[in-house]
């Protein structure tokens, strides 16, 4: 401190004069202001996509929770042996020769004279109109249902269709006898119909877990389509993906932040590897057309191409995260472990791997998420397909089979020009956001079960 | 320096377990340790002091080859232990690790129970045949480190539970668990309490019957009383190495005395 003594003379007391702590002066209350400016940004900000978001889960609720709910007709039906089986000798391929307009008509006659029966009529409706009431759908259900139980025939069973989704949309208040009027798929006669069916209990609206379990159907028949495909296609994808990238991405992880050597090399991998992450989606997508159908021969459409491109993309989300979490385990343990002698690979796996276990869990689940929720790549490998068949078992090479998965479910029902498509757009958006949910909670979950401090 | 204990020092054996001749560390281009020539006698404890940067922990790290894990350090000279230079080709680190036990500045024990922080070591060298043995290894290395009476009852609980002094003592046991001949310390106590600090320093001068302890200190009322002898270090250089109450009393080195005194660090 000898050198000080010469130039700067100690400055004398009170150099902003004489003040009371009772009074802010100009600086402090500058600073203030400024933090309450600052936090009132970060308050709006908050409120702002707090407020966004509120606004895009109502309307996706509004839209999409009458697509759980589904108007269907119950009545009687006799199944007359003279139609479907009129060799009489209940051979299974004589059944299967009486089609599906076969049923049709059966169907459609049936309801009429139910009705007639019943008393219950309007003025002007033609049968056509009448049978015109039951979902196309309701043929093919219940030729299945025959041929799979053939003693039905001659019986009269009590019978469940889809009422047509015109219909559907009058009890959900989609349509309305104005637009009936202008509408040559519905006539003001079935409303008014309809109107006197729900007074008897025939029509009815009721949950219909069909939503989650039937597949796609056409234009013709909204009423009876469902999420089953895509939901098996999403399902399969998620899982491959997870057989995919989870050791692919640890074990490169691992690797790179344990045993590589710092070098160039290692240098450029890295900064590839941040670079693949912010690869757009789409980019994956040809990719996969180009190496994995036209190259590899493998068949379009199926769960096994749309996992290998969406393991594609999610393995650097995957080992970005596994690294992250590889290297907030403190050095001290490693330390610790290479101390009392462990290997490389035991310090690893016994103390390195464990401890990082919760954030490589919470990084693949969320990639995982994420992945569930990629529509692009999968457009271009051909999942945007319409596929009213499930896929096969996973053993039976059920992830060759073609699939849908739900974001492009949503992407392909959204398109559609049948209006009763946009409640079930916004309903498989609803199930997408579920699947999500308990993704976000099980990563949670998890990190709570493994965390460990230390 | 006018602890009682200096004067009665002695140094009992004359049998070196480690020496050390012309090692050179470098850590990229930076010159860490200048020729340090050092023979470390067995069942003694040597204490390394100096300044901060000057060595001593470089120098403790290459006895068990701990700077293999800096990507950028070289050793060169001739570290022998038993005879056997441990630089050689043909030697695991893993092995010699086993035989050179450490513990380090801040307590770090595993984020796993007690028992298994002792018993990790042993169970990967195969020390122990059965359950039974590993359950005698664990109760003898805690007995040792001075730490069985306080945890007997919890083998089972976390040792990040432990208070710091008991963490440390734990790191002891787990080190001494392996039988290693040589004990590391790398400022074993800078992290402790007074009270956690003189149970530890107890602890060392029991070790010293079995092991030859090492410990890197910036105390140096700790190395006087703990330590026979005492190696200072000073900028990368040996300056003086003798026995201890020769180091603190009679210095030969003007830099070992100056440093002694509080004039240079």
């Amino acid at each position: 401190m000898s050198d000080a003594t010469a130039a700067s003379p100690i400055p004398t007391a009170h150099p902003r004069g004489k003040s009371s702590l009772f009074e802010q002066d100009a600086l402090t209350r500058r600073r203030n202001a400024a933090e309450t400016r600052f936090r009132l940004y970060g308050l709006t900000a908050i409120v702002v996509s707090l407020v966004v978001l509120a606004i895009m889960l109502f309307t996706i609720f509004r839209d999409g929770t009458s697509a759980f709910r589904q108007a269907s007709l119950s009545f009687p039906i006799t199944l007359d042996a003279a139609i479907l089986d009129p060799n009489g000798n209940r051979a299974p391929e004589d059944l299967a020769k009486v089609t599906t307009i076969g049923y049709g008509n059966l169907i459609g006659q049936q309801f009429a004279n139910f009705l007639a029966a019943e008393g219950i009529a309007v003025e002007g409706i033609t049968d056509r109109d009448i049978s015109g009431m039951v979902s196309r759908d309701a043929p093919g259900r219940l030729r299945d249902m025959v041929l799979a139980n053939p003693a039905l025939i001659g019986q009269t069973i009590d019978f469940t269709a889809y009422a047509t989704g015109r219909i559907d949309g009058y009890l959900k208040g989609r349509v309305t006898m104005e637009t009936a009027q202008l509408d040559s798929n519905v006539s003001v006669e079935q409303l008014q119909l309809a109107d006197l069916l729900v007074e008897r209990g025939i029509l009815s609206v009721a949950f219909n877990s069909g939503f989650l379990t039937n597949p796609d159907a056409s234009d013709q028949r909204p009423e009876s389509s469902g999420l089953g495909v895509a939901i098996i296609g999403s399902l399969y994808m998620m899982v491959l993906v997870l057989i995919f990238t989870l050791p692919v991405g640890v074990a490169a992880s691992i690797y790179l932040e344990e045993f590589a050597p710092k070098n160039r090399l290692t240098d450029l991998i890295e900064v590839n590897i941040s670079n693949l992450a912010a690869v757009p989606s789409i980019v994956f997508g040809i990719l996969g057309l180009a190496i994995f159908i036209n190259f590899a021969g493998l068949p379009q459409s199926s769960s096994l191409v749309g996992a290998l491109v969406i393991s594609l993309m999610t393995l650097p989300t995957i080992i970005i995260a596994t690294r992250a979490a590889i290297r907030a385990v403190p050095p001290s343990i490693r330390d610790a472990a290479l101390g009392v002698g462990a290997s490389k690979m035991q310090t690893v796996f016994h103390h390195v791997l464990p401890l990082a276990m919760p954030g490589i869990l919470t990084g693949t689940i969320l990639g995982l998420a994420t992945a569930l929720g990629e529509t692009a790549p999968l457009l271009l490998i051909g999942m945007v397909a319409f596929v009213t068949n499930y896929p096969a078992g996973p053993l039976e090479g059920g992830v060759l089979d073609p699939a849908t998965a739900l974001p492009v479910q949503v992407y392909s029902w959204a398109s559609r020009s049948d209006p009763a498509f946009i409640e079930r757009s916004s309903g498989a958006i609803i199930v997408l956001l579920g699947f999500l949910v308990i993704m976000n909670v099980a990563a949670i979950l998890l990190r709570r079960r493994f965390e460990r401090r230390w | 320096m006018d602890d009682m204990r200096l004067v009665e020092r002695t140094v009992e054996q004359l049998q070196s377990k480690i020496e050390a001749k012309g090692v050179q560390v470098y850590y990229g281009e930076k010159h860490a340790l200048k020729d340090v020539d050092v023979a470390i006698l067995d069942r003694t404890v040597t204490a390394f002091i100096g300044p901060s940067g000057c060595g001593k922990s470089t120098f403790l790290r290459c006895l068990n080859r701990m700077n293999d894990t800096v990507a950028s350090a070289r050793v060169m000279g001739s570290i022998r232990i038993d005879g056997e230079d441990i630089y050689d080709a043909r030697v695991d680190p893993v092995q010699l690790r086993a035989k050179v036990g450490m513990v380090f500045q801040k307590p770090n024990p595993f984020p796993k129970s007690i028992y298994e922080n002792v018993a990790y070591g042993p169970k990967i060298h195969g020390l122990a045949a059965n359950k039974a043995e590993l359950d005698s290894i664990v109760e003898a290395s805690l007995r040792k480190a001075a730490l069985w009476n306080e945890v007997k009852d919890r083998l089972d609980a976390t040792g990040t539970g432990l208070s710091g002094g008991q963490q440390q003592r734990l790191c002891i046991a787990r080190a001494i668990a392996t039988s290693p001949e040589v004990l590391l310390m790398d400022e074993p106590c800078s992290a402790l309490d007074p009270i956690a600090t003189a149970q530890v320093e107890e602890l060392i001068d029991e070790l010293r019957s079995q092991f030859s302890v090492v410990i890197v200190t910036h105390s140096m009322q700790q190395a006087a009383r703990v330590s026979q002898k005492t190696a200072f270090f000073h900028l990368g250089s040996l300056v003086e190495y003798g026995e201890t109450g020769q180091i603190f009393t009679n210095p030969k080195d003007p830099r070992t005395e100056a440093y002694i005194t509080g004039r240079i660090g």
